[in-house]
């Protein structure tokens, strides 16, 4: 009930903001005239603004996923939004409540990500089996309460495996701006910290970091992505956004910062050509926008290698030492 | 850019150690990850300005006693105190560097030097951006391990002496008192290394107190002023001049001591 009122709050607080959205692309509408968005399909506007914070926090936090080789948490977080989702779908059921599963998705993403993170610390590594044991708990539970559920009909389940454009409602477009906002903001506040435990855990942690409460927010964090992303990704091809970017920026840029920028660049790039294919081919948005990553990806290696071979040779000459 | 430093050392020199903490304390520490202890009753204490080594055999445990001594692990016997605080509560990370055996070279992040030696300012600007003042001390730093050239350079793209380098000037940046290097020239051709201990020395002669864990007994005995070596228990703590005609040697390490080489904890 808290949870429903809270978010009533939220939702006022960035209806304005979808406003100026709407706005926004229905005069671009009049100066290019592209269908994509035309102003009576007001559920692409809210597709396109969900898919635009996607490019940014997928990319931002895969970023540091990837360089810990946590690559793999992002997909059993997914499974678990995906039981977060069937409990709010139940939940609706049972108790004739009107809770977003997004809502409740996101609390159990959150909770899972917690565990992942307490069983990684009490066992001293993140190991592959309580990884596999969470993603596959998470997936069954989803799938038990959802076969409860509407006297056994998934109703649309579809939608939450594999992410659906059209279905992206105001609320759920509001709840992504929710989103958007705590993870970039916290990604800014703590960035200094978030690179020395990703780079260096050890000297982080001799630099007087708490690395481990750094690395329950990592995990946090990763959990409010996957269930912003689910929305038009899908449970099952969410992760694939926090790292086929980063990978391909890993290809091309020299410095971290240059990758973090390139990593969101190629993922804007992946959502909105993915979107536009979907939309004018008839196909499933999550596929075409991974697949078209990919792509990128590809390209990405290849220009890292042409970018490589122009490149200085290394040589251990030094400078001279300073005698300061 | 170190100019208190200066002053540290001068008034460490002039002081008597009784008038100021050491640098690290341990008293009695005992240490295992399991029931078999991997360090036992250890005593140690290192003053500002010393520039200390310590040897000893493949699992002799020289490693945990750094995780000890950084307040990383906590002993579970004994007292560990880094600067006059307990080791594990102690949160100036910017007077400790510390440089790890091959630290970040198992992957392939993009970064260059230059935002690793930033690093070094991150525990004076918290959650803060870097000010003009913190860049200049940045590459300063960067300046005076002869890395100047390559600051921008991928850190991946560079050799392991390089890259050793570039971590000895992110704990310069931070303006560390105390720098605690663990096998740093392990995977480092011999060229390199030589210059590595060349600036250790100039930073010691800084006043910088200089801890090293090195299984290199050549380099320890040329370079190092003290030498403690480990097995479990300490078997020799004195300048490096006396250790190599101790029994220490043969006792810690068994015959054959000098071919010794690689391996930590």
């Amino acid at each position: 009930m808290t949870l429903a009122f809270a978010a009533g709050g939220v939702y006022e607080a960035f209806l304005p903001i979808l406003e100026v959205w709407y706005w926004l692309l229905a005069l671009l509408y009049q100066l290019t005239g592209l269908d994509l968005i035309n102003p009576e399909y007001t559920f692409m506007y809210r597709a396109i603004l969900v898919g635009l914070c996607v490019g940014v926090i997928a990319p931002l936090i895969g970023t540091f996923l990837v360089h810990r080789q946590l690559a793999l948490i992002g997909d059993a977080l997914a499974h678990t939004a995906f039981a977060g989702v069937a409990v709010g779908l139940f939940l609706n059921a049972v108790l004739e409540l009107s809770v977003s599963p997004y809502l409740t998705a996101v609390v159990v993403a959150v909770i899972a990500a917690l565990l992942i993170e307490l069983i990684s610390e009490a066992t001293d590594a993140y190991n592959d089996v309580s990884m596999a044991i969470v993603l596959s708990t998470g997936f069954a539970l989803g799938t038990v309460l959802i076969s409860l559920n509407a006297g056994g009909l998934a109703v649309g389940i579809n939608q939450y495996l594999f992410g659906n454009l059209s279905t992206v409602s105001a609320e759920n477009a509001v709840i992504m701006l929710g989103l958007f906002s705590v993870i970039v903001g916290t990604v800014a506040l703590t960035r200094n910290q978030l690179l020395y435990v990703t780079f260096d855990e050890t000297a982080a942690a001799v630099a007087g970091i708490p690395v481990v409460w750094y690395n329950r927010i990592m995990v946090m964090l990763t959990a409010l992505v996957v269930v912003g992303a689910m929305q038009i990704m899908g449970v099952i091809l969410v992760a694939a956004m926090l790292v086929v970017p980063v990978a391909g920026a890993t290809q091309v840029s020299r410095s971290f910062s240059e990758s973090l920028l390139v990593s969101i660049v190629l993922a804007e790039l992946a959502v909105l050509l993915g979107i536009g294919i979907s939309y004018y081919a008839g196909a499933t948005a999550g596929g075409v926008i991974v697949l078209v990553a990919v792509g990128i990806y590809v390209l990405s290696v290849f220009a890292g290698k042409v970018r490589q071979t122009g490149a200085p040779d290394e040589t251990r000459e030094l400078d001279t030492i300073s005698q300061d | 850019m170190r100019s208190h430093h200066r002053d540290d050392a001068d008034e460490a020199t002039t002081e008597s150690s009784e008038s100021r903490p050491a640098v690290v304390e341990l008293t009695d520490v005992s240490f295992g990850y399991t029931s078999t202890p991997v360090v036992e009753d250890i005593s140690v204490s290192i003053d500002a300005g010393e520039y200390v080594a310590v040897v000893g055999p493949n699992g002799s445990g020289k490693s945990t006693l750094m995780q000890l001594l950084l307040g990383l692990l906590e002993p579970d016997s004994g007292t560990a105190e880094l600067f006059g605080v307990d080791a594990t509560a102690f949160d100036d990370g910017a007077r400790v560097g510390y440089v790890a055996q091959r630290a970040g070279t198992s992957r392939e992040m993009p970064i260059t030097v230059r935002e690793v030696v930033q690093m070094g300012r991150f525990p004076h600007v918290g959650f803060g951006r870097l000010s003009a003042a913190d860049w200049r001390i940045v590459d300063r730093a960067i300046d005076t391990v002869g890395m100047s050239s390559f600051a921008d350079r991928r850190i991946t793209q560079l050799s392991g002496g390089q890259r050793q380098r570039a971590f000895i000037a992110r704990a310069l940046a931070g303006e560390a008192d105390l720098l605690v290097l663990d096998e740093p020239t392990v995977g480092v051709d011999t060229e390199s290394v030589d210059a590595f201990y060349g600036l250790l020395e100039s930073l010691h002669a800084e006043g910088i107190t200089v801890l090293l864990i090195e299984h290199d007994l050549q380099a320890v005995i040329e370079h190092a002023e003290r030498v403690i070596c480990l097995n479990r228990e300490i078997y020799f703590d004195g300048p490096s001049a006396e250790f190599t005609d101790s029994a220490a040697l043969a006792r810690a390490f068994g015959t054959g001591a000098q071919s010794l080489t690689g391996g930590n904890r």
